[in-house]
């Protein structure tokens, strides 16, 4: 400091010191508070959030078939499964599996598997909702980015997925409505 | 001596700033139009600590649907905003389920209508402008969603319309073909009839559905409509404010402390 | 050659060392904001340059955070706003800290202004500073212009629509000029997004003038309240404890009127009308600029007559432009040796005429030309007081700072600034008249 500082301070040194300190404590906080709304407001917004939930009517999906709805913008697979296909499912050994997850962990009523259609590698769509598309060595789903082979119950097999396709949060509303998220 | 006639000038020429600003603000009003200018009201989120009346915006809200919708939309608005005036997640979706929409397009490419559902905005009366003029004698029944804020008096110019229609112009006045006499509308005539009347609806909580009551609700609605932001917006705002306070008196001891070394 | 240069006064660690000996970045903040020589006598119109750099800031930073949410497209960007009022998270405090942002930005640049036209900041050797001022007030105006447009209501497309055809009123081109400006033939969806780049691009060449702008003014030093040069180290503190504290003080007061108005009033500065969604079909009765315009919207309307060749309409453009580039030649416009007011006797009395003139201009402009100003008083109206508002504004510019400068005699000035401050009421007397210290 300069000579102008050195006259005889009227308040004791920690006095000042402490107000300071709460002052300076003070502006930090405010501002640090202040910077939430700027942060928040690029989290999902109420409009986003309201499609976080998605009724379908399952009603018209024949044994064997597969349909697409989007739930919260990503495509949800829905497969009615046939007795084959369950069987397989259900059989196969967990020590085979990449991800171990036996199949009845995977369903709530073992004739609808219902699983989030972006693949676990690196978020592509995989093929095999079609009767036309390719479903890959085990008969489910197959990733033309990469080559990952998901079967029956969604669970990876083959390629560099890491994990099995994730099961969303749902529930039968009633026999024939699904209710995912 | 130069110090005081400083301090002089400065009072004055603010005196005189203010003084002006005051006469800018009646003028103002005065030449504000041949609109007569409408009441002022008591309304329960008026002021810094006001709030909603939600038990008067929920009958509000069924003046609008029984009374307004068919002509104005509340296009900025969805069904689950409602939420936020106490209405539970099945009441909801009762009264969205009463509007159709159309979405799609379906696998085969076609749209098809469905019953709303609450992430859904408020279905639209009309599919354009050009429609809602050809079904209402040419004239646009406005969107609702932030009408409170579009005019000067907002609320209160909404109450006054609503209560203000006389069955007869008075002398001299000559209304157009279809037009109203409405003495707060701008030029005194609006395309809008009385849309409301003495126990023209039935509210569900059993409140006496006079017309003032009635506008008085769908007022509320509407203010609330506008800005739903509104009680957070004040919550937040008192607590802000009050931290800049101390934190001002705190910089100023602080200033203060600072400055006192200089003597 | 600033290698060798060790932060003064700093007690920095070895990393702080280590980043000064490479990039002095704490050697510049400590002598530009630390130990920086300011002198001692500023008051709280002082303030303003803290109160204004934390308004950029903050404009800029929910500017960055709204952009993230607007679309700009003419039949998204009204409900992309709304949206952003309704569903994003704050949405409604940054839209509201955004647009009373730009009210409290102007407030605070308008003071800012009228502080150096009153204690003479402009004059020698600050004539570059205060150009780099006005080159920001351009700046400003044209980013609010822009700004306004984007949530499409009504009064931002006639807004838009009555500004850019100002350029129509240019001999020759003025046609082509506006059809370029549109990128159309109307204000439409091209003109928004054109409007939207520039308002995104607009206030980081703000910044920088900024930057050049402070730069000038660590040339020169500050003017100060006397307007007096400090003559030595007793005239003078350092910039940091004490004008920290004080900007900081200040700041703090400032924030909260800020926050007072957008929490408990948002949009008592903004027009309602702005609410309805725009209709290129339907005009608005009255379309009312921005508070912050008003004064120049009045000078534009005010010239309703033609002068010579030229008609009312491009006189009108001129004398508005002409209203803010006057500014630039300020400092030839005043002939006055002496920067201070308090020390002008008759300068500072046409200062505050000046102030209220603006007012009055403002209050015009509020109003359509041909209403009475007051009802039941024939004949006044407010063509009329624009009339005599506008020719007083560049009277006082063009007439009376050359003349005063000539005819005015100055009181004594105070030898030096410590005098005065430390001295007490004695500080005038004596002193001889010396019209101006050596720069």
């Amino acid at each position: 400091m300069t000579d102008h500082a050195s006259g005889p301070d009227e308040q004791p040194e920690s006095r000042r010191d402490f107000l300071y300190l709460t002052a300076g404590l003070f502006t930090g906080a405010g501002a640090a508070l202040a910077l939430w709304p700027f942060i928040h407001s690029m989290n999902p917004s109420a409009d986003v959030l309201a499609l976080s939930t998605t009724e379908v009517d399952i009603s018209p999906v024949e044994v064997g078939q597969s349909i697409t709805v989007i739930w919260q913008k990503k495509p949800v697979f829905i497969r009615r499964r046939t007795a084959e296909e369950i069987e397989v499912a259900e059989q196969e050994p967990l020590a085979d599996l990449p991800d171990p997850e036996s199949d009845a962990d995977r369903v709530i009523k073992p004739e609808w598997l219902v699983v989030v259609g972006v693949c676990t590698h690196l978020g592509c769509i995989p093929l095999g909702q079609k009767p036309s598309e390719v479903r890959g060595e085990w008969d489910g789903w197959f990733c033309p980015c990469h080559g990952s082979h998901y079967d029956t119950s969604g669970r990876i097999r083959k390629g560099p997925a890491p994990t099995n396709l994730p099961v969303p949060k749902y529930e039968f509303v009633d026999d024939t409505t699904l209710l995912i998220g | 001596m130069m110090d005081i006639g400083n301090k002089i000038t400065r009072v004055t020429a603010t005196a005189i700033v203010a003084g002006l600003t005051l006469i800018a603000g009646t003028a103002g009003a005065i030449a504000a139009g041949d609109a007569e200018s409408p009441e002022s009201q008591n309304w329960a989120f008026n002021g810094v600590f006001g709030k909603f009346d939600k038990a008067s915006i929920q009958r509000g809200l069924q003046v609008y649907i029984e009374n307004c919708s068919a002509c104005h939309s509340l296009e900025q608005l969805a069904y689950r905003n409602l939420f936020d005036l106490g209405f539970n997640i099945d009441e909801v979706k009762e009264i969205a389920a009463q509007y159709e929409v159309t979405d799609g397009p379906d696998e085969f490419g076609d749209m098809f209508e469905r019953p709303a559902i609450p992430s859904d905005r408020f279905v639209l009366p009309f599919p354009n402008e050009n429609a809602a003029r050809a079904s209402n004698n040419g004239a646009f029944p406005p969107d609702f969603s932030v009408l409170a804020k579009a005019h000067p008096s907002g609320p209160d110019f909404i109450y006054a319309i609503l209560t203000g229609f006389k069955d007869e112009p008075p002398e001299g006045v000559e209304l157009a073909e279809g037009m109203n006499y409405n003495p707060f509308f701008a030029g005194g005539q609006i395309a809008m009839a009385p849309p409301l009347f003495e126990d023209g609806i039935e509210y569900t909580d059993g409140t006496a559905a006079t017309v003032q009551q009635q506008a008085w609700d769908v007022t509320n609605f509407l203010q609330w409509a506008a800005e739903p932001e509104m009680e957070d917006r004040k919550r937040i705002g008192w607590k802000v404010v009050l931290f800049l306070l101390v934190l001002s008196g705190l910089l100023y001891a602080a200033k203060r402390q600072t400055w006192a070394r200089l003597h | 050659m600033s290698a060798h240069t060790q932060p003064s006064g700093s007690s920095g660690n070895g990393l702080v060392k280590w980043i000064d000996s490479r990039l002095p970045v704490f050697t510049y903040l400590q002598k530009e904001y630390g130990e920086f020589p300011a002198p001692r006598n500023f008051n709280y119109w002082w303030n303003f340059g803290a109160i204004l750099t934390f308004m950029l800031v903050l404009m800029i930073f929910t500017g960055i955070f709204l952009a993230m949410q607007y679309t700009p497209h003419v039949d998204l960007a009204f409900d992309s706003v709304e949206r952003i009022m309704r569903d994003v998270n704050y949405g409604w405090l940054l839209r509201y800290m955004h647009a009373n942002g730009a009210t409290f930005f102007f407030i605070a640049v308008y003071i800012h202004i009228f502080r150096g036209l009153y204690y003479g900041s402009y004059k020698n050797p600050r004539e570059l500073l205060w150009i780099f001022g006005v080159v920001i007030l351009v700046l400003m105006m044209a980013t609010a212009f822009m700004g306004y447009v984007l949530p499409w209501g009504q009064l931002s497309l006639w807004g838009a629509t009555v500004i850019t055809n100002l350029f129509s009123a240019i001999p020759l081109v003025g046609d082509a000029v506006v059809t370029w400006l549109w990128g159309g033939f109307v204000v439409d969806n091209p003109t928004l997004n054109r409007f939207f780049s520039l308002h995104f691009l607009l206030p980081f060449v703000i910044f920088g003038v900024v930057v050049l702008h402070v730069i000038a003014l660590h040339v020169t030093g500050s003017n100060n309240p006397l307007g007096i040069d400090p003559k030595g180290p007793q005239d003078t503190i350092p910039f940091h404890p004490y004008y920290t504290a004080k900007d900081s003080f200040g700041l703090a007061i400032w924030v909260t009127l800020f926050a007072a108005v957008v929490f408990f009033a948002p949009n008592f500065f903004g027009e309602p009308e702005n609410y309805l969604k725009a209709n290129p079909l339907v005009t608005p009765a009255e379309i009312v600029p921005e508070w912050y315009f008003l004064p120049f919207f009045a000078i534009l309307r005010s010239v309703d007559f033609n002068v010579w060749f030229i008609d009312a309409k491009l006189g009108g453009v001129i004398a508005m432009f002409g209203s803010i580039l006057l500014l630039f030649v300020v400092p030839w416009l005043d002939r006055s040796k002496v920067r201070s007011a308090r020390f002008r006797p008759i300068y500072k009395w046409f200062f505050w005429i000046l102030i209220l003139d603006c007012f009055l201009l403002g209050f015009v402009g509020a109003h359509s030309p041909a209403d009475q100003v007051f009802d039941g008083v024939e004949g006044l109206l407010f063509i009329d007081l624009g009339h005599v508002g506008t020719a007083w504004y560049f009277i006082h510019f063009l007439v009376l700072l050359p003349v005063l400068g000539m005819v005015e005699k100055p009181k004594p000035l105070p030898t030096s600034i410590a005098e005065p401050v430390l001295g007490g009421g004695q500080a005038a007397t004596g002193a001889a008249a010396k019209p101006m210290e050596k720069a």
